[in-house]
């Protein structure tokens, strides 16, 4: 319950000014305080606990790989503006 | 199936049935949370891609709006968790009120929603035929603010120096806006039904220490859905404010 307290300050930080990454850790932050106290993980059979770490597993899989692919692949098409000179293969995703 | 009161026939206790629930919700809760990941990652590269126009959509969003709706949310989590634990130490009327509360919250926040999309109707930002960032700096409507006007005017100004294509990306944002906030008000609309259905429960009588696994397994989800709303505050609302 100090928890909530907690967050709802958090909601109110957000008004000054503040980066991308500032605002993202204050809602896992958040996050994770819901997940804890009151969906009761802390206090959950191992099984469930297991359930809830393999989400976030696969999440950081999903968001990962296909954030790694999808910025050291070569997307600009346009021709003279981009690091590409070669004609670009036709599996290459257009972006 | 064989059920004696409020236990199925393949379980042995009333503790085992319940630990099977919420390992089950859990096990939905996991395919919720790779659908709103996708959308999220969705959102992430476009935004890589076009981030001028992403911009000028956020700061279009109304952040006193947004604010409250996450403290009323977040709020709502709250009266939810107090309804699980009125339950669970056998305060039926505790219970029914907490519940209530909850579905009061959730109902304000989809209201503030509904206030939020008219808003977007009157300014043109809605994706389609008449979609013009243009149009609301130009068309001032009672009530705006002139000083917060001319800011957006000399921003999607700029924007359009910037990026010439500001209507089509400014397109891509306000559709994920839109797709996002609505999947999650969908959410929101389907677990206030699962609440109304909880609160006739809660005025029979059902939920007591031994049984209570209803109240909290739609709280599991409940908070769920809150936690999306968390990383989409921040996400929608947050990202290139700096006036």
């Amino acid at each position: 319950m100090i928890g909530t307290t907690l967050t709802v300050w958090a909601a109110f930080q957000n008004f000054g000014p503040f980066n991308i990454v500032i605002a993202l850790g204050i809602a896992t932050i958040k996050a994770a305080l819901v997940v804890l106290y009151f969906m009761h993980a802390r206090y959950s059979p191992h099984r469930t606990q297991l359930v809830i770490v393999c989400a976030i597993f696969w999440l950081a899989i999903m968001l990962g790989l296909t954030l790694a692919d999808y910025n050291t692949r070569p997307h600009n098409m346009q021709p003279g503006e981009g690091r590409l000179v070669q004609p670009v293969p036709s599996h290459f995703l257009s972006v | 199936m064989h059920r004696t009161g409020d236990l199925y026939g393949q379980f042995q206790t009333l503790e085992q049935q319940k630990e099977t629930a919420a390992l089950g919700m859990w096990i939905f809760l996991v395919t919720e949370v790779l659908f709103f990941g996708g959308l999220f990652l969705t959102y992430t590269i476009n935004r890589m891609a076009y981030s001028t126009a992403f911009g000028i959509g956020s700061n279009t969003l109304d952040i006193t709006l947004g604010a409250g709706n996450t403290v009323v949310l977040i709020l709502s989590s709250l009266t939810m968790a107090m309804a699980v634990w009125s339950a669970q130490v056998g305060k039926k009327k505790l219970v029914s009120i907490f519940l209530i509360a909850t579905l009061g919250l959730g109902t304000v926040f989809l209201g503030v929603k509904a206030v939020e999309y008219k808003q977007k109707f009157d300014h043109h930002l809605i994706p389609g035929r008449s979609f013009d960032m243009k149009y609301h700096p130009t068309h001032p409507m009672p009530g705006d603010d002139p000083k917060e006007l001319a800011l957006e005017k000399k921003e999607v100004e700029e924007a359009f120096a910037h990026d010439p294509d500001i209507n089509a990306h400014g397109q891509l944002y306000f559709s994920l806006y839109f797709g996002m906030t609505g999947l999650h008000a969908l959410h929101m609309i389907i677990g206030a039904g699962l609440l109304v259905w909880l609160i006739k429960g809660s005025f029979a009588g059902r939920f007591r220490p031994q049984y209570n696994t209803p109240v909290e397994i739609v709280g599991l989800y409940w908070h769920f859905v809150d936690i999306v709303w968390i990383f989409l505050f921040p996400l929608l609302y947050l990202i290139d404010r700096h006036r």
